[in-house]
């Protein structure tokens, strides 16, 4: 008989943003097989099941015991220990054999016994202990109630003090403290409590209800209200239209950030002045929730607009030398260093009279009181208050963009100055934190310079900037970047990891040239004859590795033997010549055409020629096909699949 | 309508109900209800206690001389210290709002995540910020660890901004409209009581505080406290050792602490030097304090 299974942990408050990933852990429980779901609110983690056994299967152990030949009294002692007579023995082969059959066991007791670890066991981004001290259990929240049924029966277990058993509790303020529960009844005792069990359901609910408001598509914030919400259900409120004299972006942080609120726009894309909230509750018949979400709003907005009047009393380049007081790190002194060193930068990188101008008051909205309220609108504040100001518009976009990319996604600064302020920004910060030893260790980055480097390796490409990274950077930090690097060109680009490996191999330059280079070579690399002719570069590597005499430094074209030899060294001068000055990925076709005179080559010439000259020239032959093309990639590096027979390597080089 | 004391009484008396001992502010400055040793001291070691206090608390740098509707260099805090948290403790809480006169059944309420660290102290929790209607109201901590100390029995800290909540109860928009009482006179407003405290007291911490001697001063407490905490190491007594005014000296310099930021005097390499040594203070005084009832069971003529 198989049965259903239902288990809620029922807890205080989850952070919303951890739920997703706790919702994916337990979707791995193993439950006998079954086929199994999930759901979550802030205060309940649910897993349910179908067709979960009523006992795990009987099964047969074959236990071996000792040789034949050791007697009987040893097949006793062999019985005994195994607790059966010794006429339970059979004798198979050569050997005493115990055939024990080991009867399944209840799924009731097995659940029992490995629920309190599957839930404990759950891994949260930071867990908390409630009850017993340090060494009591922990979680997420206190665990306050726990349903686990399987069938009709309860799986009996305890945590923290918390007996599981059959009665769920509904919305705090709507719903029942008490609702018995079957597996059956369980979704719908709960929707009669006011609580939307499915996560699904309770996002459609909101974008439904928001998008009737008009309220502006923000999935990231519809993500959390998911989540933060039991019975989500939207209202909309309104706000003194006087406040959109005050910047957008100001309006937006507030309503989004700090108020979860959806922002509304007019047809023209202006903010209209309504806000859309979703509350934690069926509905705001006396509209209180509407009145006292105005009135926060309105606070708040009056907050924004007393920071706008009073940072507008001090003009933001008269703010720059208060910077001194503003702490960048305690081993790093202050902004106004960092000021100073930045624009040193853009100067040095090429920057014009803007974006020294940028650079030079960049960080000076730190003193502001806006920005001191809104940490996240650093750099829009300070673009902002230079607009304001009347600076010209390359100044204050540098200014506003100075911060991006924020992320992987974010776009860089739409400007050369904003580009080249973001990109000396974030290089001094690295830069600094490098010379003081304030590298990122493991997961741990307190300083953001993962962020930061990613920063500098999306702006050099996606705005083609003509700086080699070893010119901008060098020890440890230039090998930071190149991670970095290796990860873009993977991860952003797309491109196979061995063909960044392949191409990096071989120099850096600027990221623009080594993106060009990768580009041709992910572009030739499917043809034919590329892979092989790779692997034989290998080779090439391999044999000049091991040879016991160096190359010399020019090819006699009077040694080379006729044939194969020779033949191999027209074909790449040929080639050579042909390229020069083409293209990377041209320059790549002619390698790759050279590949069967090549493979004539490693057929028919003995590299190791007994006199030494000859075997000089070869190396340096085969030295020189390796190095005129490396520039490009190293070949090496390429992972090749399948090799053709003939290129199978002797026994004493590695391989590959 | 309830005036601003009437809510005040209604939760105290909930508390009370509940088992709590109802204590006065503490009379040393603080910034938070959280550094009173009522709170900080009392969470530490293993014996139970409940406690309410309403505690003015001093942020030198939130003043704003009077003229923010919504900030103030001292606002006034209900503190409830529940050791160890009972299991429905946020329905007590919210019955607490129902008290004072909220119908939870018309409102919005949610609890959102927000942990609690105290880096001058050594002590953090996890917890949430209670929204209603999308204000925060009250910061619900669960005590992890204080002064450097992991907890025995989990507290659970709530503290009300009763400023806040009272400016929504009776749904002004300015703080200072918050009517504190009424009398024959008429209504006495919290700009009649208060307003005086933040005119002058932003002019005197912004302005006038005078840097060179709030240094010594802080140097002076520091001392003070650094002598006792090494007194008490080579005491013989420690049962009657002076434990609760080392914790005194540890208010005073962190409340110096409070007025050089505010005066703008502590610089970027200062900063977090300053920061620990208060810290060093608070977990000294918090570890002899532990120390202390652990030697001498606390005991007393005629009380359990």
């Amino acid at each position: 008989m198989s049965l259903d299974f239902l288990l809620e942990i029922g807890s205080e408050e989850i952070p919303h943003w951890m739920i997703p990933a706790a919702l994916e852990q337990l979707s791995k429980m193993d439950l006998f097989g079954a086929k199994l779901r999930v759901d979550a609110t802030p205060r309940r983690l649910v897993v349910r099941a179908t067709g979960v056994p009523e006992r795990t299967p009987d099964e047969v152990q074959v236990i071996k015991g000792p040789p034949l030949s050791a007697g009987d009294k040893a097949a006793a002692g062999f019985a005994k220990k195994q607790g059966v007579e010794l006429s339970a023995l059979a004798k198979v082969g050569e050997y005493y054999e115990l055939r024990k059959e080991v009867p399944g066991r209840a799924v009731l007791d097995l659940l029992a016994e490995t629920l309190p670890q599957t839930i404990l066991g759950l891994q949260w981004p930071k867990t908390m202990f409630w009850t017993g001290g340090k060494t009591g259990p922990r979680f997420i929240r206190p665990i306050r109630w726990i349903v686990a049924l399987l069938g009709e029966q309860v799986v009996p277990f305890e945590i923290a003090g918390v007996k599981s058993g059959s009665v769920t509790r509904g919305h705090r303020v709507l719903g029942s403290k008490n609702i018995p529960v079957t597996t059956a009844n369980y979704e719908s005792g709960l929707r009669k409590s006011f609580v939307i069990l499915s996560s699904d359901e309770r996002r459609k609910k909101i974008q439904v209800e928001t998008a009737a408001l008009n309220a502006k598509l923000d999935p990231e914030l519809l993500e959390t209200l998911t989540y933060i919400t039991e019975y989500p259900t939207a209202i909309k409120g309104d706000f003194d239209p006087a406040y959109l004299d005050l910047p957008a972006e100001v309006l937006t942080e507030v309503m989004r950030h700090h108020q979860k609120y959806f922002s509304v726009e007019k047809t023209s894309g202006d903010l209209a002045n309504h806000f859309v909230a979703v509350m934690n509750t069926s509905g705001d018949p006396d509209g209180l929730v509407k009145k006292g979400n105005e009135r926060v709003l309105k606070a708040r907005f009056n907050d924004a607009q007393f920071f706008w009047n009073a940072d507008s009393q001090r003009a933001l380049v008269d703010r720059v030398a208060d910077l001194d007081r503003v702490t960048f790190h305690a081993k790093l002194g202050s902004y106004y260093f960092k000021t100073e060193r930045v624009k040193a930068l853009v100067a040095q990188l090429g920057g014009d009279a803007d974006a020294q101008s940028a650079a030079w008051l960049c960080k000076a909205d730190l003193t502001t009181e806006m920005v001191k309220e809104f940490t996240d609108l650093q750099g829009i504040v300070g673009g902002l208050y230079c607009k304001a100001q009347g600076e010209p518009e390359p100044v204050w976009r540098a200014v506003y963009e100075h911060y991006k990319p924020l992320s992987m996604d974010d776009s860089i600064p739409s400007t050369q100055g904003g580009q080249l302020v973001a990109l000396a920004d974030k290089l001094d910060t690295l830069q600094q934190c490098f010379r003081v030893g304030l590298m990122p260790t493991g997961s741990k980055d307190p300083f953001a310079l993962r962020r930061a480097a990613q920063g500098v390796i999306k702006i050099l490409a996606e705005a083609k900037l003509d700086y080699k990274l070893n010119d901008l950077a060098d020890g440890t930090l230039r090998e930071f970047l190149l991670e970095r690097l290796k990860y873009y060109f993977r991860e952003i680009s797309g491109f196979k990891y061995d063909e960044v490996n392949a191409v990096l191999a071989s120099g850096v330059g600027t990221i623009a040239d080594a993106e060009a280079r990768l580009t041709a070579l992910a572009a030739v690399r499917p043809t034919e004859n590329f892979e092989p002719l790779a692997a034989s570069f290998k080779r090439i590597q391999n044999i000049l590795k091991q040879a016991d005499v160096r190359p010399g430094p020019m090819i006699l074209p009077s040694l080379l033997e006729p044939g194969p030899e020779a033949e191999l060294h027209t074909a790449f001068t040929q080639v050579r010549d042909r390229v020069k000055g083409e293209s990377y990925q041209q320059a790549l076709q002619g390698v790759a055409s050279l590949r069967p005179a090549v493979d004539t080559f490693f057929d028919s010439v003995l590299v190791n020629a007994k006199d030494p000259a000859v075997r000089t020239n070869r190396l340096t032959l085969l030295h020189s096909l390796l190095t005129e093309f490396s520039t490009i990639a190293d070949f090496s590096e390429i992972v090749t699949s399948n090799q053709p027979a003939s290129h199978q390597l002797t026994p004493n080089q590695p391989v590959v | 309508m309830d005036s601003f004391q009437q809510t005040l009484f209604k939760l105290k008396r909930y508390w009370d109900e509940r088992g709590a001992i109802i204590q006065e502010p503490y009379d040393v400055e603080v910034g938070a209800g959280t550094m009173c040793p009522e709170t900080f001291l009392r969470v530490l070691g293993p014996k139970p206690y409940r406690v309410a206090y309403v505690q003015p608390s001093r942020r030198p740098a939130d003043g704003r001389y009077g003229e923010n509707p919504n900030r103030l260099y001292k606002h006034q805090q209900l503190q409830v210290i529940l050791k160890p948290a009972p299991e429905d403790v946020l329905d007590q809480y919210l019955g607490s709002l129902e008290a004072i006169g909220i119908d939870l059944s018309k409102h919005d309420i949610k609890f959102e995540e927000d942990n609690w660290e105290s880096p001058t102290l050594g002590a953090w929790g996890i917890g949430w910020q209670v929204m209603l209607d999308g204000m925060e109201i009250t910061q619900f901590t669960y005590f992890q660890q204080c002064g450097g100390i992991d907890l025995d029995l989990v507290p659970a800290e709530i503290t009300y901004g009763l400023e806040r909540l009272t400016a929504f109860l009776q749904g002004v928009e300015s703080v200072y409209d918050i009517e504190w009482t009424r009398n024959e006179n008429g209504v006495v407003h919290y700009a009649d009581v208060r307003l005086k405290d933040e005119q002058q007291f932003s002019v005197y911490n912004f302005e006038m505080a005078n840097v060179d001697r709030l240094w010594r001063l802080l140097g002076e407490h520091e001392a003070e406290c650094k002598e006792l905490l090494a007194k008490y190491e080579e005491s013989k007594e420690k049962e009657r050792f002076p434990v609760l005014p080392t914790y005194d000296q540890v208010l005073k310099c962190s409340n110096l602490f409070n007025l050089l930021d505010a005066r703008g005097a502590i610089s970027v390499t200062e900063r977090v030097g300053v920061i620990k040594r208060v810290r060093d203070l608070a977990v000294g005084t918090a570890r002899i304090w532990v120390d202390q009832q652990n030697v001498v069971p606390i005991k007393r003529e005629g009380c359990a």
